[in-house]
């Protein structure tokens, strides 16, 4: 048996030396559509599928694309929330629902707030890793709509520490991340940053319009960037953020298959349809504990570094980045974070097209979180498929250039305001 | 005595109605508001619900807790800041469940007029019949040694008849509330000579405090809502008969016609005899006996509407909102028949729709509906230009919608030569906020 590289020691030093012992793809890749408000097929008060059609039509597309279920050695299934939001739990019993060749299979449900799909693909690499499986079918889901936003405000508060959530605002992430937007423009100036906040939103639905899944892909208003320059209504909602400076209320599955290179013969898929995946950057942050910076997204910084070293490349081979864009501030700061610009100089990188599907590094492709949607426990598989997509030339309408010498993306999953990161390198095969 | 000493006990007369539920709610929720003042905080306040039978009270108490709910929703950001020294409140979830918990500890709900004995301030919804508001504020006014003031929600009576013969000494004024109350933003103010001050102050707080709008109107029957309302509905039926005489059109052709163009032509939410169903035919025929004798120049009676009643056809709603066939059959809300008087039965409007909108003809090509209409940026200028067209434009659609216009600002003119109302501006904000039209009749667009 192959001497296992990947370890988890106890100084951080070491934590970074993280090492791929054998070679991980990811093949397969399937969205549902992002729904919830904007897609023309959403109504509040008519029936819309449940938790369990998601997780059907996205595991059968996986399982059609890899052979069907008997190829499957492992499944994970990523949901932050269901308890509350679907009143459901025990969601990995739902893979035979998905195809009876998945019954009596391990399976196995994991959870870390927005950051959930993103463990859920490092659950399946280190499965992948340990020899325990050469096929593993990962599938996010989280349905959101099942309550109204000021309800849904109080489910997802559970993802930051509960003590908190007394003296914290009605809209718990909003305001925490309205928070950071006020401390930003305190220290970098107002005017810049909310420019590039207004051409991201710009970017980020413009983008969504080139993929029929994306919440915002029917979304036909004119002038985005004078709708983003709404100002915040602090009366109904936060200081420094406006709706539009927020990723919506979605529902939605993705799926994807983690597979070694056995997996990938068992599978009979080619490596022209495969992504591989070549670093892997997980963290965690004090639950408990305020940002030391709130300008800064530390445990960002820390898991693209890792992933990065691990894929042994820098951020200027990247061809692509899907960033976690719940509000378009924790863009920009992630912008700076992963290192394409220092703190305070993200809003200049943004607005000088750096970012845009045209731009030197193409961010977000499909929309992100807030063009394409974000149901939480899918999110992180979502992106994901976006850059495996990408890389395979499957991305549609959405397809950008990919060069040659850069034949890289990047993905930074968070969990709550900075807690637990999840970051992957991907490589064109 | 203060504001918040005047609104420890109220009382809301006819309070299963959908008026006075509107009103009774609003109280309630101005109750909270002072209850969370810290000034307030050992104050007591009580709100009697006041009708006729439990029958009627049954359902109250849940159409309150549902608006109380919905109103916690949307304020949840400023609600948070309410309760924050609740630490056993912590959800949005938990605080409006408190929120709507606190809103119905005011209310009790009673069916004896004596509850109202005690009480300072009396709102008064029951049903626009001056005999019946007469006698029971007179007798809450002979029984109550808090010479409490009166607010009465009549759309019609004159304030100063109903101050006479109760005995009231000054202590009344018209609050007129649109419907839903709960809803709507203006409210009609209405004082007489006699009026004393002290009540339009709580007025003006009680109003303001409760995020409504208000406009003053002369003491005059029907004021200025039911002052156009009324004209307008006998101008439609004259353009009916019009259609009819001179046209050879039948009547349900007629009154589809009319109805399309008073929506469609006009740019209104609802045409006007889709707007006589949903407030009652029954409510509309009240409402002109009411004013009739008041109004001396003008015949306010509708032969239309009394043809309808007495075939037994009321309009009006359901209790659960629904819209009852009145001038027409509603399927899901949609226009399907419409009632011939003559005939005794509902005619199928799809057997000569067709016809009836090809005579018409088109509409200009600035048109919008209604709700685009309301919402765009550079409504004036786009209103502007489809009046501009309509004057234009010579089918019999564009033709007759002309005349309804001009007819429209006449009886808009009108209300205020005839002291009815102080302003213009106070008439388009009536019909603007009252009954959701896009523009006033006042204006430059005709």
């Amino acid at each position: 048996m192959n001497q296992l590289t990947i370890s988890f020691s106890k100084t951080p030093e070491n934590n970074s030396d993280m090492q791929m012992r054998k070679k991980v793809f990811l093949v397969a890749g399937y969205n549902t559509i992002s729904m919830g408000t904007g897609r023309k097929e959403f109504h509040p008060r008519k029936p819309r599928p449940g938790l369990e059609d998601y997780i059907k039509e996205a595991g059968e597309n996986v399982l059609s694309q890899i052979g069907g279920a008997d190829n499957v050695d492992e499944c994970v299934i990523a949901n932050f929330i269901s308890s509350r939001y679907n009143k459901q739990a025990n969601l990995a019993a739902f893979f035979p629902y998905i195809d009876p060749g998945l019954t009596y299979k391990p399976a196995v449900r994991v959870e870390g707030a927005c950051a959930t799909g993103g463990l859920g693909l490092v659950t399946g690499i280190k499965s992948i890793l340990a020899e325990t499986a050469q096929v593993v079918l990962v599938l996010g889901v989280e349905v959101q709509n099942s309550v109204k936003a000021v309800y849904g405000a109080d489910i997802l508060s559970a993802a930051g520490w509960y003590k908190e959530r007394k003296k914290g605002h009605a809209h718990f992430f909003p305001g925490k991340f309205s928070d950071r937007a006020g401390a930003y423009f305190a220290s970098y100036g107002k005017e810049k940053a909310r420019q590039a906040m207004a051409m991201w939103y710009r970017n980020a639905i413009e983008n969504a319009r080139l993929c029929p899944t994306a919440q915002e892909f029917e979304n036909k208003v004119e002038d985005l960037e004078s709708l983003a320059f709404t100002p915040p209504n602090p009366n109904v909602f936060v200081d420094h953020l406006n709706v539009y400076d927020c990723s919506k209320v979605s529902d939605g599955a993705s799926a994807i298959a983690v597979v070694s290179e056995e997996g990938l013969q068992r599978c009979g898929i080619s490596k022209q349809d495969a992504v591989e995946l070549i670093g892997v950057g997980q963290a965690e942050y004090d639950l408990t504990k305020a940002p030391e910076n709130p300008v800064w997204l530390s445990t960002t910084e820390q898991v693209v570094k890792k992933a990065l070293k691990m894929a042994g490349i820098n951020i200027q081979q990247l061809a692509t980045v899907e960033c976690h864009d719940c509000f378009t501030i924790a863009a920009v700061m992630a912008v700076e974070a992963i290192g394409f610009a220092t703190t305070g100089r993200g809003p200049d990188f943004i607005l000088q097209g750096n970012t845009a599907r045209d731009g030197k590094v193409p961010f977000n492709t499909t929309g992100g979180l807030i063009g394409w949607g974000h149901p939480t426990g899918a999110t992180g598989v979502h992106q994901a498929v976006t850059i495996w997509e990408q890389l395979t030339q499957k991305a549609g309408a959405a397809q950008i250039k990919i060069p040659r010498d850069r034949p890289y993306g990047l993905s930074v999953n968070m969990g709550g305001d900075d807690k637990t990161l999840v970051s992957l390198v991907y490589k064109k095969c | 005595m203060k504001y918040e000493d005047k609104l420890t006990n109220v009382t809301v007369m006819g309070a299963a109605g959908k008026m006075g539920s509107g009103i009774l709610y609003l109280t309630a929720t101005e109750m909270a508001r002072q209850k969370f003042l810290p000034a307030n905080k050992n104050r007591h306040f009580v709100l009697y619900a006041l009708d006729t039978s439990h029958e009627a009270l049954s359902g109250l108490l849940s159409y309150i807790r549902t608006q109380a709910w919905r109103f916690a929703e949307k304020n949840i950001v400023s609600l948070r800041k309410v309760y924050s020294d609740r630490t056993d409140l912590i959800d949005n979830e938990d605080i409006i469940r408190q929120y709507a918990h606190d809103v119905l500890s005011f209310i009790r709900p009673v069916t004896r007029i004596e509850s109202a004995f005690e009480s300072h301030v009396i709102f008064e919804a029951v049903s626009e019949n001056p005999d019946l508001k007469i006698q029971l504020m007179s007798t809450i006014n002979k029984n109550n040694k808090n010479l409490p003031w009166f607010f009465t929600n009549t759309s019609a009576i004159p304030i100063s008849t109903l101050d006479e013969q109760a005995n009231l000494d000054g202590r009344i004024m018209g609050v007129h509330f649109y419907n839903p109350p709960a809803v709507q933003k203006l409210i009609e103010v209405v004082k007489t000579e006699n009026t004393r001050p002290e009540l339009s102050y709580f007025v003006n707080d009680f109003i303001k405090n409760v995020g409504k709008t208000y406009v003053w109107a002369y003491d005059v029957a029907g004021f200025i809502g039911n002052g156009y309302f009324m004209r307008d509905i006998l101008f439609a039926e004259q353009l009916v008969k019009n259609l009819q005489e001179q046209e050879e059109f039948s009547y349900a052709e007629s009154l589809y016609m009319i109805n399309k163009i008073s929506q469609d032509f006009l740019i209104r939410p609802m045409g006007i005899f889709q707007l006589v169903d949903y407030v009652g035919i029954d409510v509309v025929q009240f409402i002109m006996s009411v004013m009739n004798p008041h109004i001396t120049k003008e015949n306010i009676h509708s032969q239309l509407i009394d043809s309808h009643l007495n075939n037994g056809i009321k309009g009006g709603q359901f209790a659960t909102g629904k819209q009852r066939d009145g001038f027409f059959k509603y399927e899901e809300g949609n226009l399907k028949a419409v009632f011939d008087p003559g005939k005794k039965r509902y005619l199928d409007i799809s057997e000569f729709s067709e016809t009836c909108d090809e005579h018409l003809g088109n509409l200009p090509s600035k048109w919008l509906p209604w709700k685009k209409m309301i919402r765009h940026p550079e409504k004036n200028d786009l209103l502007r230009m489809y009046f501009n067209q309509l004057k234009e434009l010579k089918n019999p659609g564009a033709r007759i919608a002309w005349q309804y216009v001009q007819k429209f600002k006449e009886i808009g003119s009108n209300l205020v030569k005839e002291k009815v109302a102080l302003r213009f501006d106070d008439v388009n904000a009536v019909l603007i906020h009252g009954f959701h039209h896009a523009y006033g009749p006042v204006n430059d667009y005709f």
